[in-house]
């Protein structure tokens, strides 16, 4: 396949808003789940780290 | 090695930590390869130009969707049958996943739908038994979360997975048991796929990258759940010590 500069790839033969709309929310909803449980893993981490959580033993 | 030790929870802890970055990793450079392959070497499609290109997320999609349920209700089957804490754990974890594919897959049919079909939805036998799934996976998620005591909430849980599975085969199979406006499959273990071999190999290479996505995801927020419900245990104490 070869497109005729970013416009043309942009524009996806008219079919644009639909195609990008389906590729912008899939990934953008990926990206969000992943945002969300990276936050929690470094919440996780979080406990380690001395004075917050960490009890002496 | 005993892979048995695994089912524990303070085991898997640790392993689960480790292993969640490769299979992010893996899921990067798939996506990447699944992308650049149906963007840039599979041709436009004859009789749908460049609309069909939603093909190498919808379907990927609609399959882990399906695959996900499946594997979240196996697991879910093991906590019952077998009682362990982490099996429930695993079912609990997959469940946000599957229902993020199966929103994905609806949401993907809708673009698609319009411009080929001319609508965004239509009560198709398809299209409403994959909405269905989407309400079992919202619906385990409600009642695992409305009952405190864990392990009443995992078996009230896996009760309602387990019944749903009747829906998988429904869904697979709709397209040829009701002659509605869903397109069969047009790729099947019994016979050569229908369609250009860059095609396929875009859309398995998409769907690669989502499996191992919802491993990644499955392990990240498995740990955040045995953190959650070990808290108050001896050896998750000793873990963040």
């Amino acid at each position: 396949m070869s497109w005729h500069g970013i416009g043309d790839f942009l524009h996806m033969g008219g079919y644009g808003l639909y195609v990008w709309g389906s590729y912008g929310v899939t990934l953008g909803a990926l990206a969000v789940e992943l945002l969300i449980l990276v936050r929690r893993e470094r919440s996780l981490r979080r406990l380690r780290a001395p004075g917050l959580g960490a009890r002496p033993r | 090695m005993n892979l048995f030790r695994f089912a524990s929870p303070a085991a898997f802890f640790p392993v689960a930590g480790r292993l969640a970055p490769w299979f992010g990793a893996a899921a990067a450079v798939l996506l990447a390869a699944g992308l650049y392959v149906g963007f840039f070497v599979a041709p436009t499609d004859a009789q749908q130009g460049e609309a069909y290109r939603i093909i190498f997320i919808h379907v990927p999609a609609a399959w882990l969707s399906m695959f996900v349920y499946v594997v979240m209700a196996g697991w879910a089957a093991a906590g019952l049958v077998l009682n362990t804490r982490l099996s429930a754990m695993m079912a609990s974890a997959l469940a946000p996943t599957g229902a993020l594919f199966t929103f994905i897959a609806l949401w993907t049919g809708a673009l698609w739908g319009k411009p080929t079909w001319g609508t965004w939805w239509v009560w198709d036998a398809r299209l409403t038994s994959e909405l269905i799934l989407l309400f079992l996976y919202f619906g385990f998620m409600a009642l695992t979360a409305a009952i405190d005591d864990p392990r009443r909430a995992d078996r009230a849980g896996a009760i309602l997975a387990l019944t749903g599975v009747v829906n998988v085969p429904i869904i697979y199979f709709s397209v040829q048991w009701w002659n509605t406006l869903h397109q069969g499959a047009s790729v099947s273990l019994t016979k050569a796929p229908s369609m250009a071999a860059t095609m396929l190999a875009g859309m398995l290479l998409v769907a690669l990258a989502f499996w191992m996505y919802s491993i990644a995801a499955a392990l990240l927020r498995v740990r955040a759940i045995i953190a959650e419900r070990e808290r108050a245990s001896e050896w998750f104490k000793e873990a963040v010590a």
